[in-house]
């Protein structure tokens, strides 16, 4: 598997079964270090989209390649093992563990992913939680904090392994406006300096400017 | 795999009460059936051992269990007594050797064993401190009792009234501690051994007071040679030196009760002999300690394997509902298990993660196994003693 560098769709097609929802994205290219904004109404596909882009949905047809990794030939391991290693994630429910601290959960898949946190991987960590102010709780459980601070948990997990993609759904929803401002800086910071494809889901059209480019779901999906 | 366990091992941790509760009911269920295993082989070789060393005994008629029970255990199984007098008829022969036991009284749960010297090195007890027995109301203490009453020669024990509110009934006789026996791991450890004449004593058959030949103002009536004392007579509770002489037995010794005779042939042809003597006796009976015990062990090993099956069954329904429970609680951390899918965690790390959380729980359960049987081994001689 090569290195890949940028994001790349390809007529991509994708329905639910037996639904009337469809969605399809004709073209989609987004180089190393560029951000990219889901937006649009509830219901309009964002979260889908950004499932199929990552594999954890198959798409009805269509390619997507990042760089020269194509991930519709891969089959379910390998784009587990792809998602580990080169992807970073942060959901919409912040999938974090209760029964871990903060720390363990940060560095969870980094763990799956090399066996055991180097001294780097903790430097890197201990800059994320500074940044985004959740250093004080590294020993805490997460089922301890507040949904925002979950949620920096969250972005922190998936930034901690330097991914060269970063996928983002709705990072700053249980965030007030100034922490939400944080955490957006700080991942479109990250991917253009890192030269990280960044692909984020949001409802806030005031984050839309800050992005290279902003795809209107409203355009691509038709119930 | 040290990602996985580490997973496996904070979801055990952080629910430390359930897995342990788990774990301990695994471990308890499986290791039951071992444990009687382990107590039932041990109560086994202690029973045969002490079976085996007692070659026959004699008794009067009735139940066989109960006299074996009562000659080598020292349970007071209600016996119809033998008169004194059988001993010396058993003695006829003079290939065999007899030891009379009188067993019937207790000193605060410790059996009082009445009995002769020759008891003692039949059983291989010898003194680790003081003298044997030389004269009435003296006594050698077991091992264990010594070490629990913290018993030494020139000490005192009390024997206990068989009812306490019998006020014509047998006074306490307070018996003076000559030696203490070596341990032999056998009841003998926890018993009390007098002379038969002092047991006969605490019975009452005996008895010891003021001499009414020297003091007129004990006497109530004399004639012809009959001294009558009045109440003021004073009745010894303890054999000293000052007053050993005036103890003295009414009746005709021979009548006196003893619970069972030790018999020790000295061949298989006086043991042949002697069991077909008895065979035909419709007042005594001889018994085999080997054979009455193989007999009840026989029982004891159809019990232990009805035991087993039933134990069996219990370990195999836990074992279904631990798999249930897993199945349960992976089923509630589908969410967890998804989401670990969704970051790129493999397949087989989280089956791996699931199988060592399985694992952790039953190492855990394999530990408290092992401790109740380390347990159970150990404490099989007290359970037995408890038991028997």
């Amino acid at each position: 598997m090569s290195d890949p560098s940028g994001l790349n769709v390809t007529d991509l097609h994708f329905a639910y079964s037996g639904e009337g929802f469809r969605l399809s994205l004709p073209q989609l290219e987004l180089a190393a270090g560029q951000t990219l904004a889901l937006a649009g109404p509830s219901g309009a596909g964002k979260s889908t989209l950004l499932r199929l882009l990552t594999g954890l949905l198959t798409p009805t047809s269509g390619k997507v390649s990042f760089g020269e990794a194509q991930m519709d030939t891969m089959n379910r391991e390998e784009r587990r093992a792809f998602r580990l290693k080169h992807i970073g994630l942060v959901f919409q429910d912040f999938a974090l563990l209760d029964y871990l601290t903060v720390e363990e959960n940060i560095l969870l898949p980094h763990q799956f992913r090399v066996g055991s946190a180097g001294a780097l991987t903790r430097q890197k960590m201990h800059e994320l939680t500074q940044r985004l102010h959740i250093d004080r709780y590294l020993d805490k459980r997460v089922s301890q904090l507040s949904q925002g601070e979950r949620q920096r948990v969250a972005v922190a997990r998936a930034l901690v392994h330097e991914p060269r993609f970063v996928f983002a759904d709705e990072p700053t929803a249980s965030l007030d406006p100034a922490r939400g401002r944080i955490v957006v800086d700080m991942l479109i910071a990250d991917a253009r300096q890192r030269g990280v494809c960044l692909v984020m889901v949001t409802h806030d059209p005031n984050l839309l400017p800050l992005f290279d480019r902003t795809l209107r779901m409203e355009e691509l999906a038709t119930a | 795999m040290s990602a996985a366990f580490h997973l496996a091992a904070r979801y055990v941790l952080r629910h430390r009460l359930q897995s342990a509760l788990l774990a301990g009911a695994l471990g308890l269920v499986f290791a039951l059936p071992l444990c009687l295993r382990v107590l039932i082989h041990h109560a086994q070789q202690e029973l045969r051992a002490r079976a085996a060393d007692t070659p026959q005994i004699v008794g009067t008629r009735g139940s066989a269990l109960d006299l074996m029970m009562t000659a080598l255990y020292f349970k007071r199984e209600n016996l119809t007594p033998l008169p004194f007098g059988a001993l010396a008829e058993l003695r006829q022969p003079r290939s065999t050797a007899a030891i009379p036991l009188h067993i019937r009284y207790q000193a605060q749960g410790a059996p009082i064993v009445g009995t002769e010297l020759d008891y003692f090195p039949f059983r291989g007890l010898k003194l680790t401190a003081g003298k044997q027995i030389s004269r009435l109301g003296d006594c050698v203490v077991g091992a264990r009792l010594a070490q629990q009453r913290q018993l030494q020669p020139g000490g005192h024990v009390f024997s206990s009234p068989e009812q306490a509110f019998d006020m014509a009934g047998v006074y306490p006789l307070k018996m003076r501690v000559t030696g203490i026996l070596t341990q032999n791991g056998t009841p003998d450890d926890d018993a009390l051994f007098v002379d038969l004449k002092t047991a006969w004593l605490i019975e009452g058959r005996s008895h010891g007071h003021d001499d009414l030949k020297t003091d007129a103002s004990v006497v109530l009536q004399q004639e012809e040679g009959n001294i009558v004392g009045n109440a003021a007579v004073r009745m010894f509770n303890e054999v000293t030196d000052a007053n050993r002489a005036s103890f003295h037995f009414h009746g005709d010794i021979a009548a006196y009760p003893i619970s069972a005779v030790i018999l020790l042939p000295k061949d298989t042809k006086t043991e042949a002999l002697l069991a077909g003597q008895f065979a035909r006796s419709k007042t005594q009976q001889l018994i085999r300690p080997r054979d009455e015990m193989a007999a009840l062990l026989a029982q004891l090993v159809r019990l232990e394997g009805f035991a087993a099956s039933a134990l069996l069954l219990t370990a195999t329904a836990a074992l279904l509902v631990t798999a249930l429970v897993f199945a349960l609680s992976f089923r509630l951390r589908l969410r967890e298990f998804q989401t670990l899918e969704d970051v790129g965690v493999s397949r087989a790390a989280l089956i791996s993660v699931k199988v060592l959380e399985i694992g952790m729980v039953g190492v855990v359960a394999i530990g408290v196994g092992l401790l109740l049987l380390v347990g159970a081994s150990l404490l099989a001689p007290q359970l037995l003693r408890l038991a028997l």
